[in-house]
Parts: structure tokens; C-alpha cells; sequence
């Protein structure tokens, strides 16, 4: 009986062996064969060629095929030093049938004794696996869709009953940047349904104590805070550069405004809006859906138009609705499902109904029918009937 | 008889009521059933000239009647009339 090491001479004197100096050649002149990395999990991660595949040679007779299906092409396979893609491309010739497969002399220790470039891919601390190990087991979020949570921004505007349930599930859900926009202090009367804030922290700004209950859950979540009221003169400058914007707002021209500068700036907006038992839910998605002027072309006068603080409003109600908003967010940062863009839901708690209406795009749209380039300062925000638009205000 | 589903904002003009039933072979004969057995939904509903006010959203099912033909849309019985104000409560 040969010795380990006696087999793999002999193993490497059945196969072709290529050395790193013909492999990098090769990629740069881009010829197109497969380079296959053999090793195990954690070596890849640490650094691996540049654009490898990767097939642990445990799994490589279950897996290989669906890495490189086409057995007449060309396959470089590599591991640490050279052994191991040797015993692996023995076996892809003499039991899998592939045609023109090679083991790279050395392996990545000798490639990168050469100099030569190495690709090193971000991954999840030990930490990070742990805490989001029940969305890594999604198939739909999984490594990559948690990697976009973590690169994402998303500003939330309001720090009340719908911005409280929105920062708390998407800080735990582990968005990177979570802005706050909000110029209010936590008061008494918002305890009954913001569940961000809490009884030691009435009088500190709504901005600040959203800070302390979202690193509470999730250190890592960097917050941006905006401790002022948007309007026309701010919104372009704060909404720069967020991925998503979950609207909150209590009151209509903040809404008006927020659309337009969303459009021009092509920001997807996830908008509710509670009052009472019922609640409003949609996605503005600039120039992919309607906007919120199409579904809502002018804003209804004061009497028609009560805010929370007026009529009142159930207090889990906005966790209800914050939450299909967060659903929303992630959906629209991971390409996960069927966005909820060109539907409106109602939620009415008592009935316990959910009702979806059409919302089309409108072509005459003043806002989103035409160019964002062509929108000016001015428009924004603005309306035709101007006094009836103030008197929304909540 | 179709069914209008009243908003919250305007279910104190209804007597309370979350649904009203109105007769009408059109949108526009349904909310005017409804106005006359409701007046204090007139002016919330219709504005002087007698079109429709613009801030006032109506579906007929789940399409909205200005997609579809305005108040002139047909409506057949058993058909779901959705009154819908904007809200901006967060």
C-alpha cells in the first residue's frame, strides 16, 4: 500500500499541472476557462483568485457540475499549496469526465509568493453570523441580502408612531445607516404608541432617545440625526444619499414636499399614514410607480383632514403600520418580493380588513411627468391652492 | 344597490355608519344617492360646480374612477363603491 504522499506523486504524474505564472496569463488575457478553488469555507473567505469559483473539495463530486456544467472547457483548480486540487482534478478526469482540467503547481501560497492579486470578500463577523443567523437561513436574505442591509441608508422621517417600530426592526434587523429626521422632545402623551422612546427619557429630543433605543438593540447601526423640521430650504441637502426613505410625517405639505424632492432626487419613498383604526400604506417608486401626488393630487381641507393629535389614533396601530413599512424597506434593499408600488392598502383594525386599491401612474403628473432635471426649488412643495394646502397642515 | 364604503372622516355625516347602500347605474347617481340621503355629505363630496372635489379619491372596486370613465362610470349591482380621503397622520 502507497503512502499518502507517495499517492499524490504519483497522482500528479496522471495530471496536468499549470504554473501560477500560465494561470494569471491566462486571466489576463481573459480566455474564459474556469478557475475552481477547492479549499475549505474559511480559507476561501480569507482571500481567494480573483473572480474563483468555489467548490470545497469535499463537496466536488456533488458540486461541481453545477459550477462548471460544461466538461469540454477549460478548469483550473487550486487549493493552498497544490495537493488537494490534485487528488480533485484527478477525479474530475477519471470519474467526472471533464476533458481539460488542470491543477495549479503551488497552489494561492505560490500565486501570491508571485506577486500576483488576490481577491480578499467582505464577510460577516463571528459576531454578525450569530445575530442575523435567522435571516442568513432565508433564502431570499441570506449572506448577500444581509451584506445590503448592512451597506444601506435609510431615513426615517419622524421619530413618532410609525418612525418608533420603523427604527427599532430595521436597527435589529441590521440596516447600516439609519437616519432620523425629527425637531420634537418625547412628551408624555407619546408613550401610548412611540415605542422608541420611554418614561426616563420625556423632555430629551425625539432624535436622541431613537439613538439610545435603536444602540440598544444593534450597536453597530450608525445614526445620522436631523434635529430640525424638513422643509424647502433642507430636504434636498438630507435626503442626499439615502437608499430609502420611510415617510412618517404627521402632516401634508411635509408629505407634498418630501414627494417632490424624492423624485427629483429618485429616492423610493415607503409611505403610511394612520388616523383612528385605519391606516394607508404604499411605495412611491420615482419613475418605476406613481408618485404620491398621482394617488393624492391635491391635499383636502383641515375638516377633512384631522391629525392623530386631533382625533386620536389607536395606539398599536402605527406599530401595525411601521412595521409593513419596514417589511417594505428591507423588500426594496434586498430585491426581495413584489414591492407594494402602484397599490394602496387600507388596514382597518376593527373590521380586521386589509383592502388593495390601483394607484397608476398619472401622465399629467405635475411632478413626476417630467425630467427631475426640470423641477425647480421653487415647485417644490408647492401647490396651486396654496391656502387650502396650508390649511392640511396637521 | 351598490354598497360606498365611508371613510372615517366622513362616517360622522353617515350617522356612524362604516358602509351606506346607494342606488345609481353610474358612480356619479351613487354618490349623489348618497348625498341626498346624507346632506352633510354634499359639500365633502361634490364641489360647486358640481364635479367631484379634487382631494376626494374614488374606486370602484380597486380602480379608480379616473382611470376608469369619472362619475359616468358604469356601476352594476354588487359592486364596491371606496371613498377615499388622503390622511397624514404619522
Amino acid at each position: 500500500m502507497a503512502s499518502g504522499s507517495e499517492l499524490i506523486r504519483r497522482i500528479k504524474g496522471q495530471i496536468e499541472e499549470v504554473d501560477p505564472k500560465e494561470v494569471h496569463d491566462l486571466r489576463e488575457r481573459g480566455n474564459g476557462a474556469v478557475i475552481v478553488d477547492v479549499r475549505e469555507q474559511h480559507e476561501f473567505e480569507e482571500s481567494h483568485l480573483p473572480g474563483a469559483l468555489h467548490v470545497p473539495r469535499g463537496h466536488l463530486e456533488s458540486r461541481v457540475e453545477g459550477s462548471a456544467p460544461d466538461k469540454s472547457k477549460r478548469v483550473i483548480l487550486y487549493c493552498a499549496s497544490g495537493n488537494r486540487s490534485a487528488l480533485a482534478a484527478h477525479t474530475m478526469k477519471e470519474l467526472l469526465g471533464y476533458e481539460d482540467v488542470a491543477s495549479m503547481r503551488g497552489g494561492i501560497t505560490l500565486w501570491k509568493d508571485r506577486g500576483y492579486e488576490v481577491e480578499v470578500p467582505r464577510t460577516l463577523t463571528a459576531e454578525q453570523r450569530e445575530r442575523y443567523s435567522r435571516h442568513l437561513l432565508i433564502p431570499e436574505i441570506g449572506l448577500e441580502g444581509q451584506m445590503k442591509l448592512l451597506d444601506a441608508r435609510v431615513l426615517l422621517l419622524g421619530a413618532g408612531g410609525l418612525g418608533s417600530p420603523a427604527a427599532l426592526y430595521l436597527a435589529a434587523a441590521g440596516v447600516g445607516t439609519l437616519g432620523i429626521v425629527d425637531n420634537d422632545v418625547v412628551d408624555l402623551s407619546n408613550l401610548q404608541r412611540q415605542v422608541a422612546h420611554s418614561n426616563d427619557r420625556i423632555g430629551v429630543p425625539k432624535v436622541d432617545s431613537a439613538e439610545i433605543a435603536i444602540h440598544e438593540i444593534n450597536p453597530d447601526v450608525k445614526v445620522e440625526k436631523y434635529g430640525v423640521r424638513l422643509d424647502a430650504s433642507n430636504v434636498m441637502e438630507i435626503i442626499d444619499g439615502y437608499d430609502v426613505i420611510v415617510d412618517g410625517l404627521d402632516n401634508f405639505p411635509t408629505r407634498y414636499l418630501l414627494n417632490d424632492a424624492s423624485v427629483r432626487k429618485q429616492i423610493p419613498v415607503v409611505s403610511a399614514s394612520i388616523l383612528g383604526f385605519e391606516g394607508q400604506l404604499s411605495v412611491f417608486h420615482p419613475y418605476e410607480g406613481p408618485c404620491y401626488r398621482c394617488l393624492y393630487p391635491t391635499p383636502p381641507p383641515a375638516d377633512l383632514a384631522p391629525s392623530c393629535g386631533a382625533a386620536g389614533v389607536l395606539g398599536v396601530l402605527p406599530g401595525v403600520m411601521g412595521l409593513l413599512q419596514s417589511v417594505e424597506v428591507i423588500k426594496l434593499i434586498t430585491g426581495a418580493g413584489e414591492p407594494l408600488a402602484g397599490r394602496l392598502l387600507l388596514y382597518d383594525a376593527l373590521g380586521t380588513t386589509f383592502t388593495e386599491l390601483k394607484v397608476r401612474r398619472d401622465p399629467d403628473c405635475p411632478i413626476c411627468s417630467r425630467d427631475p432635471s426640470e423641477i425647480s426649488d421653487e415647485e417644490m412643495g408647492a401647490f396651486p391652492d396654496y391656502e387650502a394646502f396650508c390649511a392640511g397642515a396637521g | 344597490m351598490s354598497t360606498v364604503k365611508i371613510p372615517p372622516v366622513l362616517r360622522s355625516s353617515v350617522g356612524g355608519a362604516k358602509e351606506v347602500e346607494a342606488g345609481g347605474d353610474n358612480v356619479g347617481e351613487v354618490l349623489r344617492s348618497l348625498a341626498s340621503q346624507h346632506p352633510a355629505t354634499e359639500s365633502q363630496l361634490f364641489s360647486e360646480d358640481g364635479g367631484l372635489n379634487r382631494y376626494v379619491n374614488v374606486y370602484l372596486n380597486d380602480e379608480d374612477v379616473r382611470v376608469l370613465d369619472g362619475l359616468d362610470t358604469e356601476v352594476r349591482s354588487g359592486d364596491m363603491i371606496v371613498i377615499l380621503p388622503a390622511m397624514a397622520g404619522g
